[in-house]
């Protein structure tokens, strides 16, 4: 395969940006529910 | 204007009834898992396709392969900030709670796939034409685009007060939407050393099907990406708005 270092770097980026997104959108989303359910349990449903 | 004056109102109406965050909460809870799975899945079978099974081009050879995730991510990139501008428009003209919030959320995300399109338009540059940057119009202005992003993202957390935040985004938003037919119409507007459209509304692709086919899977493998984070980061902060009221409502109960 040819220029196989910039596709690497580029895949690698392609992945890491959305998973970074991701597990920083499901920590704040677990994190809010259990807050939520800790103040008011009727709320977090 | 009266047709305006008609139609505005009726639409705001129905933007009101799924713009209620509590309604928002269930149908975005239920839809959540369904759009992480399938983004997961269809941008899977996208990066593979696209790196074993499509052909290598006769020119560029292998390096070809950065297209199919260079183009969806700037492809988001003016597809989020237009998202961002409507959601922008509904905060100024229904004041939705709700636009705020995804607005808000909008913005980080959308920066985020502009810089992921930067990067590899930088990583192809390079091997291609030789420099990992040139000022041609195309380049610049999703530098532009990039930048409106992080203004957005400063502008709506600049004040304590969060609605003057969101006020002042939605201008700096609505403002900024003329960058994206400048963005379009930069490659045929000047003459620029990125390429021109390969594939437009109208005519035909001028591209081979065994490169279309993984192309288009990866481009709605990514939009269901960027849906999938905007969705989510909306719940949190839809959480997180109402874990502040309940709690300025308990303080102010006890004082």
């Amino acid at each position: 395969m040819t220029h196989l270092g910039f596709i690497a770097l580029s895949y690698a980026l392609a992945l890491i940006v959305p998973l970074g997104f991701g597990l920083g959108a499901a920590r704040r989303l677990s994190l809010a529910r259990r807050r939520l359910a800790a103040i008011d349990p009727r709320a977090a449903q | 204007m009266d047709a305006i004056a008609l139609i505005a109102p009726r639409a705001g109406r129905g933007l009101h009834r799924f713009a209620n965050p509590g309604r928002f909460l269930r149908l975005a809870g239920a839809v959540q898992p369904w759009l992480t799975g399938s983004a997961i899945i269809v941008t899977a079978i996208g990066l593979y396709w696209a790196l074993f099974i499509s052909p290598a081009d006769w020119q560029q050879g292998d390096a070809v392969r950065i297209m199919y995730v260079h183009v969806p991510a700037a492809w988001l990139a003016s597809m989020g900030y237009a998202g961002l501008a409507l959601c922008s428009l509904a905060s100024i003209i229904w004041r939705h709670p709700l636009a705020d919030l995804a607005a808000a959320e909008i913005g980080p995300v959308g920066a985020g796939f502009t810089a992921l399109c930067l990067a590899t338009g930088s990583l192809w540059g390079k091997p291609m034409w030789g420099a990992w940057w040139v000022w041609d119009a195309r380049l610049t202005s999703v530098l532009v685009l990039f930048f409106l992003y992080l203004g957005h993202i400063a502008l709506v957390r600049a004040f304590d007060e969060p609605q003057r935040g969101y006020r002042a985004g939605s201008i700096l938003a609505l403002v900024g939407v003329v960058n994206l037919p400048i963005i379009k119409f930069s490659v045929d507007w000047w003459n620029t050393l990125h390429q021109p459209a390969t594939i437009t509304l109208m005519g035909a692709p001028t591209m081979a099907l065994t490169m279309l086919w993984p192309l288009l899977v990866c481009a709605i493998g990514f939009t269901l990406v960027f849906a999938a984070l905007v969705v989510a980061r909306t719940r949190a902060a839809v959480m997180e708005r109402r874990i502040r009221a309940l709690l300025m409502a308990r303080s102010e109960a006890s004082a």
